[in-house]
């Protein structure tokens, strides 16, 4: 249920020193005072930020008289919001129907182990971060996975993995 | 002589299968070699088997070339652009010749998709040479009534294509009658269901029949805004939409007085979702729209009555709105010659799963699953045994091999225990566990229960618990019954239909699988070898040869063993994928 993604990200909503907070203001500026604004704002910070720092919650509400309470429901219910950092390459697994028929679950695994990390970390070296999607809308490329905007089809353990690690060797460089 | 046209098919499915480098590759040949002919992007076709798409229209006629790559498209470029002569090999589809995979195409009727893979989607003059816009225009030109209109799309039968099934007419009919100076129309592009993705089509493919299907329902009805909700996971419809948007403002076909006619003032924007399942329900959605939690609320007052900002609403789906023009332009009987009794029309459906020719097909309602499955898709994949297909996703059920005989359409297909849905068809055979799917789909509704109410957040989780332990072999006497007793509650106790339809998928497997569910509870063994922690890949020692094929293919690295000797899997390590099994040809990877 949806509820219980408050009590993971409960202590986790980071305070960072390195977040500039201004790049805000021509958020705030475009949707402040129209009605129905939540949603977009929130959605344009973590474009900003990659994530919705506590920070950005408190400097929103301060600007707009938006609630906290209000921003911190919408921010929990919805899957989109993070609340913590990501890695710079987010690796989006399709686990919908067609990808769960064609064995989607192989292609998580296969990255956990060659990452080292489990489904929802980031890496420590804060390159990737591997998430489970519902369904990119490929499904008949099944299994599917997204890799920042990048759609790959008819997948398989190794070449997932092999897609992976081409982008670890590229950032090396 | 015409220019030559040559058109990519660029919708998501079509570049995440490689579409770009080719237009690419062709743009940079023509460019070098300074070629007069028209390259445009297209949207899909439906034929997502044999994408990436690539089709050339000459002087002799029209050649569709399927799954391309840069190589072939080289090749193409030389000889067929360059000296007009068609590369055969490569052809799917052509209106000179017959080609194999023309059963794909007989028996579809394209209206919905009429567009698709046709017309340049970026350009509203594309869409206009195609009929365009003439709908809303010759409601206007020719003074149609409102009444008329609704009248219109009540006769023609068409029915909600978001799962419900509702008359659109009806409606539409009870939006109209209440009266207000600010009513909303809104477009339900969440298109939730996992494994379904007619909707992206249409908005990548043809994003202006479906504001022209919401610009006829705001002239019907009194709309002065309009909504489209779309989902964030489909971002390339969201710009091609957005370009839409901007084309049609410029035209002055949105806005105000648009076409022309003084006071008829309605714009319309798109409101990006942000992940939730739930919010495809209507009174979630419009909750969402307005910036909240989406929770759906209890019915009536119905939208008509009290929708978005509590004014009228009518909130229709994307292919349902993309029906419309044609509806209008052609008559009602151009719609309700096809279908069933009380199923009018065609209907898109997403092909998916072990099925050959996976991809979208559009037909008319009332053709039997055997038909699209065995003619249309092609059968099953490396011909293994068909054993059943889900209709209708989270809110759905499996419909078995057996009973495939049946013909689609709402009531035929409700009568199963699944529902048709938006329209998706996953389908599975011999290797898919039924008890795994069932799981699956519970973890999918437990995960996306809004949790308002408790049989929905509780029941769900506790249905989901019983499922996990019959997968994984520990299965008690006695939990078929509880896991349909909780159903029935859970059915009963819900106030949407995210809780009302979310026991479907287990119900549905119980009744038409009850044999597998036993055969894992009594026996400890999933029959199709699919359940991880009911099966193990050993070596078969005297088949070894020792050729590391199965090493090298293993994702986990699971597998060791020299040269010419025996290989091992460590059971520890091993995540019972199942590529070894299927890469190794002398059959020494044994399961059991
Ligand atoms: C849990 C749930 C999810 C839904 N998801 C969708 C969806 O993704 N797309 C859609 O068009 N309708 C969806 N619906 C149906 C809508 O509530 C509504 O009936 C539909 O948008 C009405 O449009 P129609 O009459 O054109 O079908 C969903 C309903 C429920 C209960
Ligand atoms: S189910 Fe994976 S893309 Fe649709």
């Amino acid at each position: 249920m949806r509820i219980k993604r408050i009590v993971n990200e409960i202590n986790s909503t980071t305070t960072d020193s390195t977040i500039e907070i201004e790049k805000l203001d021509p958020v705030i500026e475009k949707f402040r005072n129209k009605k129905g604004n939540l949603i977009p704002i929130l959605q344009a910070t973590q474009n900003t930020f990659g994530f919705i720092p506590k920070d950005a919650f408190e400097y929103i509400a301060e600007k707009t008289g938006l609630l906290l309470t209000d921003m911190y429901g919408v921010a929990t219910f919805y899957a989109q919001f993070r609340l913590k950092p990501v890695g710079k390459h987010i690796i989006k697994v399709c686990h919908g129907t067609a990808c769960h028929v064609q064995n989607a679950g192989i292609i998580t695994e296969s990255i956990m182990e060659a990452l080292k990390i489990s489904d929802g970390e980031t890496t420590p070296d804060n390159l990737f971060t591997l998430e489970s999607i519902a369904c990119l809308g490929c499904c008949s490329l099944a299994p599917v996975m997204m890799i920042d905007k990048e759609v790959y089809g008819k997948l398989t353990g190794k070449l997932s993995v092999n897609i992976v690690k081409e982008i670890q060797l590229k950032e090396k460089n | 002589m015409e220019k030559i046209k040559v058109l990519v098919g660029m919708a998501s499915c079509g570049i995440a299968a490689g579409a770009s480098k080719v237009y690419d590759k062709i743009f940079e040949l023509k460019k070098l070699e300074n070629l007069d002919f028209e390259l445009v992007k297209t949207g899909c076709t439906g034929m997502c088997f044999r994408e990436p798409l690539v089709e050339i229209i000459d002087h002799s006629g029209s050649f569709l070339y399927g799954e391309i790559d840069e190589k072939k498209a080289v090749e193409i470029f030389e000889k067929h652009i360059k000296n007009s002569e068609p590369v055969k090999d490569y052809v799917v589809k052509s209106d000179l010749f017959e080609t194999s995979d023309a059963p794909y195409f007989k028996g579809q009727v394209k209206t919905v998709l009429r567009n698709c893979g046709v017309i340049d989607p970026e350009s509203i003059c594309d869409y206009e040479k195609q009929n365009g816009y003439k709908a809303i225009k010759k409601i206007l030109n020719e003074n149609i009534t409102q009444e008329t209109v609704i009248q219109t799309i009540i006769d023609s039968g068409l029915r909600g294509r978001g799962g419900g099934g509702f008359s659109t007419g009806m409606k539409w009919k009870f939006a109209y009658n209440n009266k207000s100076d600010e009513k909303f129309i809104i477009c339900n592009a969440d298109e939730g269901d996992p494994g379904a993705f007619m909707d992206r089509s249409v908005l990548e493919g043809d994003p202006h029949s479906v504001l022209e299907g919401m610009i006829i329902a705001a002239f019907a009805i009194g709309g002065t805004e309009g909504v489209i909700y779309c989902r964030a996971e489909y971002p390339l419809a969201i710009i091609r939409l957005n370009i839409a948007l901007s084309q049609a403002r410029e035209k002055s076909y949105l806005g105000k007085n648009i076409f022309g006619k003084e006071g008829f003032n309605f714009d319309i924007h798109v409101k990006e979702g942000a992940g939730a399942f739930v919010c495809g329900e209507e009174t979630a959605l419009m909750a969402s729209v307005e910036g909240e939690r989406g929770m759906p609320r209890r019915r009536p007052p119905f939208p008509a009555v009290s929708g978005l900002w509590k004014k009228p609403t009518n909130i229709n789906n994307v292919e349902t709105f993309a029906n419309v023009a044609s509806i209008i332009l052609n008559g009602a009987e151009s719609f309700n010659k096809y279908g069933t009794e009380k199923s009018k029309g065609t209907k898109v459906f997403a092909l998916t799963g072990k099925i050959k020719h996976g991809g979208l097909v559009e037909v008319p309602m009332g053709i039997s699953i055997n038909d699209i499955i065995f003619k249309l898709g092609g059968g099953i994949q490396d011909d293994k045994k068909f054993k059943a297909v889900q209709l209708g996703g989270p809110s759905g059920g499996c419909i078995p091999e057996y009973m495939s005989d049946i013909l689609v359409d709402y009531d035929s297909v409700n009568a199963t225990g699944a529902i048709m849905g938006s329209g998706g068809m996953v389908v599975m055979d011999e290797t898919t566990c039924m008890v795994d799917m069932a799981r699956f789909f519970l973890d999918f509704t437990q995960k996306e229960s809004c949790g308002k109410c408790t049989f929905c957040r509780i029941g769900t989780k506790r249905m989901l618990e019983i499922l996990i332990r019959i997968t994984e072999g520990e299965g008690r006497e006695g939990d078929i019954e509880l896991l349909e007793e909780l159903a029935y509650q859970i059915k009963d106790g819900s106030l949407c239909g995210l809780g009302q339809t979310a026991p479907n998928p287990v119900l549905t497997t119980i009744k038409y699988f009850r044999n597998e569910y036993e055969a894992h509870i009594k026996d400890k063994k999933c029959p199709s070898y699919n359940c991880k922690k009911l099966i193990t890949y050993t070596v078969v020692e005297d088949k070894c040869t020792g050729c590391v094929v199965c090493a090298k293919n293993c994702p986990v690295n699971a597998i060791t063993g020299e040269r010419k000797k025996v290989h091992f899997i460590n059971q520890e390590i091993c995540i019972k994928c199942g590529v070894c099994f299927n890469k190794c040809k002398f059959e020494a990877i044994k399961l059991s």
